[in-house]
């Protein structure tokens, strides 16, 4: 396949950015899109250029750490992957492909398609998790039966990757899929209810401080989720968030 | 050659580590306030232990080289953890724990540290669902258990397809809460680049933080090292892209021994390699060998047809498939440990009976499961069990919501479909069971340098079972590295902050930005990967499933010459003062390339075979593992010495006093 | 409920949103059942007309609530929008919204204005009207004034275009904005999915049940 890529350029995140064509040829049905990529830089360094910064690691869709707009969408055309997953065969001979960095002002671009996505972890710094010491003393872990339909839906929430797709799709840079699945995981276990209240406020604040838009339900997030992670989240949260704000004190 | 002390507690095996945990030094927790300790890793168990330490009181200072801790690659497991909970009834306990773990490592683990991971394996579950871990559940509400390969019981909870993604995000969250309280600095995007040394001791390292390129000092009164394995070194590997070595080398190039190096493991079921231009190899559970059933064609003729398209695998008779692995191994069947599932396949495509165009994959089939699966639906459900298509359509549901990730993964990745054809796989680099020489406490031979999980040597011994990391690196960071630093930290309460204003950080950092410049200015022509690919290419035909003393051999000089090839023909664009992702890359295969020559000739002093490390020369007339426990059971330890050509071997004699040596069978 | 600011954080924001929309669906209810009695009973008309424009309770109580909610929605919305879009400085240079999302999903903010001014042209022609009969010019009630008047207004066939065109972005307005109402307020629940369908067929019924009073109340002036 031979294909015209057109790529975000910009050297830190103070410097203005362009996009600039890259012809590429000799392109196998079969690869993936980033070693399409890792292609293009190896030709990149040989002619003495510089090679296109972009984030991945684990190239199996699990750890969240590649990202990319590509041709408009979030982790590109194909449904339920990431980038690192996503095939050239989905693509046609003679494609223009456009590969832009996710955008959000929570999502400063660090270098060229590489962002800065911090602003996610701040906010389970603010309230992700249980506050259990991780001394091994708890109780037995069959103590507390968990009924399946939770325990599975708490697993599904569970399965974000924190790779940000929600906020790229989102038209209003929205974080609300990724901080509700965790408030999700948490509310629907046990373990999690006692501190419901507090989490999902301070989460919600915090995600608020960060700058991300506000949801609108379009759904974008949704279909361009590369694990599925559902809208009923987004209003398991609201209706978690309205419970705190109505019964807490202060 | 000198032999090394493990300072294995005295007594009897079940009592140690309570012992141990009696009679060790503590710090009170006002002094741990004045205490830092550095953790390089943020997986599995550097991010449980930086979240432990923090908890305790310990100031923790936490690196990872990727945007968050929560990108580790511990993520990636997939099929489970182990614990002796023995909630199947099904008579298992922490001495069969320990058993199978010593067998299936061939023997060549430390008793000691394998006992005290199986007793604290089942603090791990009750304190993962603690932190609201979703493993699978039945029904009424229960745990769920699923067996895995290489023992006889089922022992291993799971979250479906994504049990390490979900316990390190456990991790993560208690790392969160830390990070939330102040106690654990967080450096995203940094590279540790050195350890630093200041009276012997371990007291700081230098990292480089990844966006600004800034080169930085970092003081601390102990370093942990929790960086992973070193699976990239052959670079196609289940590995993330990032996962390196270079903490581990840079320590071992420091005075840290590396143990056992040519103990890899190759994992039976991957999805085959598929282009010269791939970067990464995806590994499929293991879990998939519960109900997929593992075969090549008997005859040569199907295997021609198949390969040029003439025939579907579907169309070949049930009487002419070669189940080699139910067929060698009746009694563990397709369930038999890791090593002797991945040499099986090597050995029938070596044979010529590989189905791709390759000749290296064999086939994983689920159609006995889907059908057997069916039944079993039709008649709970009371419909009719003779109804093919029905039970076809109740069958594949079973197995959607058993494997249905990896089933999409594969789709994704293979363009085919796995219910309807079966999945073609081959083995591929995995895990690296050697590591970082420690002993009982998890320190290495540098005093307050201390390594954990993948990166130590210590559990696995020539060969991990399926479900294992994820509870060492787990048993490593929760509940044994946050008592046993205490030991050595109690001599350090005095000691107040450690400055970075001497001449060992001085003299460390200049070392790490000389390093640093010289590839940048170096006048090369080749990309870093292309150097990486070459290695990778030696590493697995010369050190991969099975070696013999003349393709080591052949191997040390190869890797040898192209390590000076690479260093002079390297090109890295940009400068060192930018998110350089090149330059990073540079440096974590400049340390691959040494560390490789000391892989084989590890793998060449060991003239034995056992677990993953196959030694032609030594196999029975069977063409199975033969071990010498006379000559080779112990661990090899090295020491550095300016060459990894002159690395000189240490040997800890392993001592077993509560298991009998067998010759490992699963026939 | 408690002090810090339910209603400046975004959660808030959606709620008062979700709840000034669901308020206006009703209103949009009832307001379409007198305008339809026009069609088949002017009489009928009259006097609906005549009790919701002297009854105490809805003048000084129902009005002032609902120009409350129109005002607050629309001035809601438009804060929404200024932050969203502050939210994504530097915008993509491809963007495939139409593959994730619906045309009306997205362009809330459009169809919004397009109902705003036309609510401009309304109180233009009714409500402004209707308030100086009564409150300036203070003449007399006359139960049998209303019918004839609507019907005047009609007469105009632009005005009559601009009802239709205005009612189908609200049609399109509704679509999207009947079901965000329950998800922002936290209804996704097994209820949903006959919900949505429901909300389909108000969306559409409402807007055309004003249409073919604007059309037929067209055709009876000529």
């Amino acid at each position: 396949m031979n294909l015209t890529l057109k790529i975000w350029r910009q050297k830190n995140s103070n410097s203005k950015g362009k996009m600039v064509d890259y012809p590429i040829s000799d392109i196998s049905p079969d690869m993936s899109f980033l070693e399409m990529l890792d292609v293009l830089n190896n030709q990149l360094i040989e002619k003495g250029e510089e090679p296109v910064a972009f984030d991945h690691d684990c190239r199996e869709g699990i750890c969240g750490m590649c990202s990319l707009y590509i041709n408009g969408e979030a982790h590109g055309p194909d449904r339920g992957v990431t980038t690192c997953q996503l095939h050239m065969r989905k693509f046609k001979d003679g494609d223009t492909i456009y590969i832009e960095p996710f955008r959000a002002k929570a999502f400063p671009v660090v270098k060229d398609l590489a962002v800065d996505r911090s602003a996610f972890d701040r906010i389970q710094h603010a309230g992700g998790y249980i506050s259990v010491n991780t001394s091994g003393n708890t109780q037995d872990a069959n103590s507390l039966p968990v009924q399946k339909e939770h325990a599975d839906r708490a697993f599904d929430a569970a399965t974000c990757i924190g790779c940000g797709a929600c906020v790229a799709s989102c038209k209003n840079s929205s974080a609300m899929l990724y901080v509700s699945a965790k408030i999700s995981q948490y509310a629907l276990l046990p373990q999690g209810k006692v501190e419901a209240e507090e989490r999902v406020q301070s989460m919600v604040n915090q995600m608020d401080a960060e700058g991300f838009g506000n949801c609108s339900n379009t759904g974008a997030c949704e279909v361009e989720c590369p694990k599925g992670i559902s809208l009923e989240n987004i209003a398991r949260m609201n209706r978690e968030y309205f419970k705190a704000k109505a019964s807490t004190k202060d | 050659m000198a032999t090394l002390d493990a300072n294995i507690p005295k007594g009897p095996l079940k009592d140690k580590w309570t012992n141990h945990k009696n009679n060790i030094n503590l710090v009170n927790p006002a002094n741990k306030r004045n205490i830092d300790i550095i953790v390089v890793g943020t997986g599995l168990a550097g991010g449980s232990a930086a979240a432990t330490l923090a908890e305790l009181g310990y100031n923790v200072k936490a690196f990872c080289f990727q945007d968050s801790p929560r990108r580790a690659h511990s993520i990636a497991a997939q099929g489970g953890i182990n614990a002796a909970k023995n909630y199947q009834g099904d008579g298992d306990s922490i001495y069969r724990l320990f058993y199978d773990t010593v067998k299936g490592g061939d023997y060549r683990s430390r008793e000691a540290n394998v006992y005290r991971l199986a007793e604290v394996s089942a603090n791990i579950i009750d304190q993962c669902v603690a932190q609201g871990v979703p493993f699978a559940r039945e029904y009424g509400g229960l745990l769920d258990n699923r067996s895995f390969g290489g023992v006889l019981v089922s022992r291993t909870f799971y979250a479906k397809g994504q049990t390490g993604q979900q316990l390190l995000l456990g991790a993560y969250s208690a790392m969160n809460r830390q990070i939330g309280r102040g106690k654990i600095k967080m450096y995203n995007r940094h590279e540790m680049m050195d350890v630093v040394k200041v009276d012997g001791k371990a007291r700081g390292i230098i990292a480089r933080n990844l966006v600004t390129g800034e080169v930085e000092r970092h003081g601390a009164h102990a370093v942990v090292v929790g960086s992973g394995g070193y699976g990239n070194i052959f670079f196609l590997s289940t590995n993330a892209m990032g996962s390196n070595a270079s903490a581990a080398w840079k320590i071992h190039k420091k005075g840290a021994y590396f143990a056992n190096p040519c103990f890899t493991q190759i994992h039976p079921t991957c999805i085959p390699v598929s282009g010269d231009l791939q970067a990464k190899l995806t590994l499929m559970s293991e879990s998939l060998r519960n109900d997929g059933r593992i075969w090549v064609p008997k005859k040569k003729e199907d295997v021609e047809a198949i390969r040029s398209g003439k025939l579907r695998p579907t169309q070949i008779k049930e009487e002419d498939r070669d189940y080699y692995l139910e067929r060698r191994y009746p009694a563990f069947g397709n369930l038999v440990p890791r090593d002797v599932a991945s040499r099986a396949a090597k050995e029938r495509c070596d044979a010529g009976y590989g189905v791709n165009q390759t000749g290296e994959a064999v086939y994983l089939d689920f159609s006995s499961a889907i059908e057997r699966y069916g039944k079993e639906a039709a008649h709970v459900k009371g419909l009719d069990e003779n109804d093919k298509s029905l039970v076809e359509k109740l069958g594949k549901e079973a197995v959607a919501n058993k494997y249905g990730n990896l089933f999409q993964m594969y789709e994704k990745i293979v363009d085919e479909n796995p219910y309807e054809t079966p999945m073609m796989i081959y083995p591929a680099v995995h895990y690296t069971m050697g590591g970082v020489w420690v002993d009982y406490n998890l320190m290495t031979t540098v005093p307050g340098l201390y390594a954990i999980g993948e990166a130590n040597f210590s559990d696995h011994g020539a060969n991990r079972l399926g479900a294992s990391a994820l509870m060492q690196g787990l048993a490593d960071g929760y509940f044994v590295l946050p008592y046993t630093i205490g030991d050595y930290l109690s001599g350090d309460i005095r000691t107040g902050a450690i400055s970075t204003d001497t001449k060992e950080f001085e003299l460390a950092e200049k070392e790490v930005i000389e390093r640093l410049d010289y590839f940048v200015n170096n006048k090369g022509e080749k990309p870093v990967d292309f150097y990486h690919k070459r290695l990778g290419k030696i590493m697995w035909n010369k050190c991969g499933m099975s070696r013999n003393a003349e393709t080591l051999k052949s191997a040390i000089d190869e890797i040898k010459a192209l390590r000076e090839e690479f260093w002079k023909g390297v090109r890295v664009p940009g400068t060192r003062n930018e998110f350089n992702e090149e330059l990073a890359k540079a440096g974590r295969v400049a340390d691959f390339m040494e560390l490789g020559e000391l892989f084989a000739k590890d793998a060449l002093e060991r003239e034995e075979s056992c677990g993953g490390h196959f030694r032609e020369e030594s196999q029975t007339e069977e063409g199975e593992a033969k071990r010498d426990d006379e000559n080779y059971k112990y661990v090899a330890a090295w020491e550095y010495k300016g060459e990894p050509s002159e690395a000189v071997l240490h040997k800890e004699d392993l001592v077993y006093e509560n298991i009998e040596l067998k010759t490992r069978s699963y026939k | 409920m408690s002090k810090s600011g339910f209603f400046n954080s975004s959660i808030g924001r959606k709620f008062a949103m979700a709840l000034s929309a669901l308020f206006l669906m009703i209103f949009l209810l009832q307001h379409l059942t007198i305008n339809f009695t026009a069609v088949f009973s002017p009489e009928t008309f009259n006097e609906l007309s005549h009790f919701m424009g002297t009854n105490v309770v809805v003048q000084f109580i129902a009005q002032p609530i609902l120009i409350f909610a129109v005002v607050f929605h629309f001035i809601m919305g438009f804060i929404l929008e200024a932050r969203n879009r502050a939210a994504r400085p530097i915008s993509y240079k491809r963007n495939s919204g139409g593959a994730n999302s619906s045309w009306m999903s997205r362009n809330m903010i459009y169809s919004g204005l397009v109902i705003l001014a036309f609510l401009v042209l309304h109180f233009i022609d009714f409500w402004i009207p209707e308030i100086n009969y009564k409150y300036i010019e203070m003449n007399a009630a006359d139960p049998n004034r209303y019918y004839s008047e609507l019907l005047h207004k009609f007469e105009n066939p632009y005005r009559v275009i601009a009802y239709i065109v205005a009612f189908i972005l609200l049609a399109l307005h509704l679509l999207h904005g009947f079901g965000s109402a329950f998800q922002s307020i936290g209804q996704n629940n097994k209820y949903i999915d006959g919900l949505k369908k429901f909300g389909v067929i108000y969306s559409i019924v409402i807007p055309l049940g004003f249409i073919i009073t604007a059309v037929v109340l067209y055709m009876n002036a000529h």
